[in-house]
């Protein structure tokens, strides 16, 4: 256990270094001239978040859009990047299934965390059922890929099957399946994986806007005779629109990044990539810094309206309240 | 995102409730009288309750599959005498073996997980302080500064949210290594990427708690001559704790579950490597230490588990609000 003594020590230097530079900023505030004091405490307060956010994401943000456009070299190449996106067999592949995740993970993470909501909504237990599904959002991405794995571990034909779908397969008569090799499905046990963390993440908040919802209208509208479709379709959805808005919107912004499990179940290989695994596969891996710049932009590009659309739902919200 | 309560909100929670039971009209719905309860009651479906058993059981599998494997030898394992972990029910050939081959087996090729465990604290710790202490002196003056242009900075800082970090990678890795010469085998490229993508979300969810500080608590301080330091360390922070506090948790787990930073950033030795990226390290290379990858999962989710069980009210808040990061 002899490695933790250094480990500690840097914690305790860097919290300490930390400390001093806080220090020291607050003491210059406080000592400053009268005339001067104003803006010597907006400096010193402000300075340290504002350097770091300059340095380390504004100049590098723009730095990426600008290698986008350069070659392994360095040297510019236009949009010759972009070209390669778009018609290269395996760019290509990267791209369809990252539409393929965008679509079908927030759809069926809603559907099934608004279904579940509902369903708790009258059940007994509700706390405990609750937490059950809640609990994947705690787990890092990799945790979820090894998870995962276990379950849709295969042997080969004949031997005891160890992970669970095959075993249920083998128990229906059919044979074992490869299920992380074969593509195009195999993109699809991945997006499974997904959709079994973010449902919780919709529950909860589905959940927290149908308690919002009037329990009198729903009663008025049992009156009238509507019946529980009715009631739900009528009622309940539209009271809690914003929140399946958030909802949507929310996970798709985590689907387009999605890049731990892809990295950990597959390693993007099988034709499993998505964009964001491809651009580190190849910034980082395949010493081709321009395309992965180039997919690191498409991803900003995809992500920019969404983030605009629920920035608006969001100010909509608060102004009617 | 706007799910961190207002002060004043809270204030309003208690007097509410405080009205219902002097005035006996029910106003909370946990709080439901006997009509309600009727409702309720009727409302409670046989066939609801199935349904989402059900979907619990089918959702807890995956991981209690991982928690059962975790205790198996390795024999039931891997090789020819393996089989699945719902055999463990049969045999109940239950080993703790495998949890300390992987966190304490000293003198093997590879390095033990638990240095690898105390990395990820000594990622996620000093990262959580820099982050809460920088985004809060940051929101403080963008909610009670008197500058010109205060309006347009924050949404300035509240825009950087939408950047993914993948745009800063590249070019911050650079910037580590042949600019500033950061030496590999240190924390400190990893502290810093992680502090700056933490604060723009910080610095937001911050600023949404301290401006609906009332105005007179500050003025007041203002009278009995504080200065900015002052009121900040002694009203505002005091005041912020439980914002702090989801935005601590939030903080802490994204670190804690990261991977693309620290694969980027960390350069993989058991120096500096977090927990995280040891385990996708181990799950993708097949070898015959197989057997110990469901322990070595347990232990990397462990704390997140816990943190998620323990604080669970404070975990969901700090998810809610952190619905935007990455």
């Amino acid at each position: 256990m002899e490695f933790i003594g250094g480990k500690l020590l840097q914690v305790v230097i860097a919290l300490a270094i930390f400390a001093a530079i806080i220090g020291l900023l607050m003491l210059l505030v406080d000592r400053a001239p009268k005339s001067a004091k104003d803006k010597v405490t907006v400096i010193g307060f402000l300075a340290p978040a504002a350097i770091l956010l300059l340095v380390g994401l504004v100049y590098p943000a723009a730095q990426t859009s600008f290698l986008a456009f350069t070659d392994s070299g360095g040297k510019l190449n236009g949009v010759d990047n972009f070209v390669w996106m778009f018609t290269q067999p395996e760019a290509l592949a990267t791209l369809r299934n990252t539409v393929i995740w965008t679509i079908l993970v927030p759809l069926l993470s809603t559907v099934f965390g608004l279904a579940y909501a509902v369903f708790i909504d009258k059940a007994r237990g509700e706390k405990v059922l609750k937490a059950l599904v809640f609990m994947p959002m705690a787990i890092s991405f990799v945790g979820a890929g090894i998870i995962w794995k276990l379950v849709y571990d295969y042997r080969g034909p004949g031997i005891e099957q160890t992970g669970v779908l095959n075993a249920l397969r083998v128990a229906l008569g059919l044979d074992p399946k490869q299920f992380l090799l074969d593509a195009p499905g195999n993109t699809i046990f991945l997006i499974i994986v997904m959709v079994w963390i973010q449902t919780g993440f919709a529950m909860v908040i589905l959940s927290a806007a149908i308690k919002g919802v009037p329990a009198e209208i729903v009663e008025a509208a049992r009156l009238d005779g509507a019946n529980p479709w009715q009631q739900f379709r009528n009622v309940t959805i539209p009271g809690i629109r914003g929140s399946l808005v958030v909802v949507l919107t929310t996970i798709t912004i985590a689907t387009l990044k999605v890049f731990d499990i892809v990295r950990t179940m597959t390693a993007g290989n099988y034709d499993t990539s998505v964009v964001a695994n491809e651009m580190y596969t190849q910034a980082f891996r395949a010493g081709e810094p321009g395309r992965g710049a180039a997919l690191a932009l498409i991803l900003f590009i995809l992500v920019l309206p969404i983030v605009i659309y629920n920035a608006r739902v969001l100010r909509q919200q608060k102004e009617i309240r | 995102m706007t799910v961190m309560p207002a002060p004043d909100e809270a204030a309003k929670n208690t007097r509410t409730a405080t009205k219902a039971k002097s005035g006996g009209r029910p106003v909370d719905p946990e709080d439901t009288g006997p009509i309600m309860r009727r409702v309720k009651n009727r409302l409670t479906s046989r066939w609801a309750t199935a349904a989402a058993v059900i979907i619990a059981v089918i959702w807890t599998i995956p991981t209690f599959g991982l928690l059962v494997s975790s205790v198996r030898p390795a024999a039931k394992q891997v090789g020819p005498r393996s089989d699945g972990w719902w055999n463990f029910f049969s045999d109940w050939d239950f080993t703790f073996k495998n949890y300390v081959d992987v966190t304490a087996a000293a003198g093997s090729q590879s390095a033990n997980l638990s240095q690898y465990f105390v990395n990820s604290l000594a990622i996620v710790v000093p990262v959580t302080v820099f982050v809460l202490v920088l985004a809060s002196m940051a929101a403080y003056i963008f909610a009670w500064g008197n500058f010109r242009g205060r309006e347009a900075g924050f949404i300035f800082v509240f825009a950087l949210q939408i950047i993914p970090l993948q745009m800063a990678l590249i070019p911050l890795l650079q910037l580590f290594t042949q600019v500033l010469q950061i030496p590999p085998g240190s924390y400190t490229q990893l502290w810093i990427a992680h502090t700056i993508f933490g604060l723009p979300l910080g610095i937001f969810l911050l600023h949404n708690f301290i401006s609906e500080i009332p105005g007179e608590v500050i003025e007041a301080a203002k009278v009995d001559g504080a200065g900015h330091t002052t009121i900040f360390w002694r009203i505002i922070l005091p005041l912020s704790v439980p914002a702090l506090a989801s935005l601590a948790i939030f903080q802490f787990l994204w670190v804690w579950n990261d991977l693309l930073v620290a694969l980027v950033f960390s350069g993989g030795t058991a120096d500096v490597a977090p927990i995280t990226q040891r385990l996708a390290e181990i799950s993708g290379t097949r070898g015959n230490r197989d057997y110990l990858n469901p322990a070595a999962a347990f232990v990397s989710i462990i704390v997140p588990l816990a943190v998620f069980f323990g604080l669970q009210r404070y975990f969901v808040r700090g998810l809610m609000a952190g619905g935007l990061k990455g």
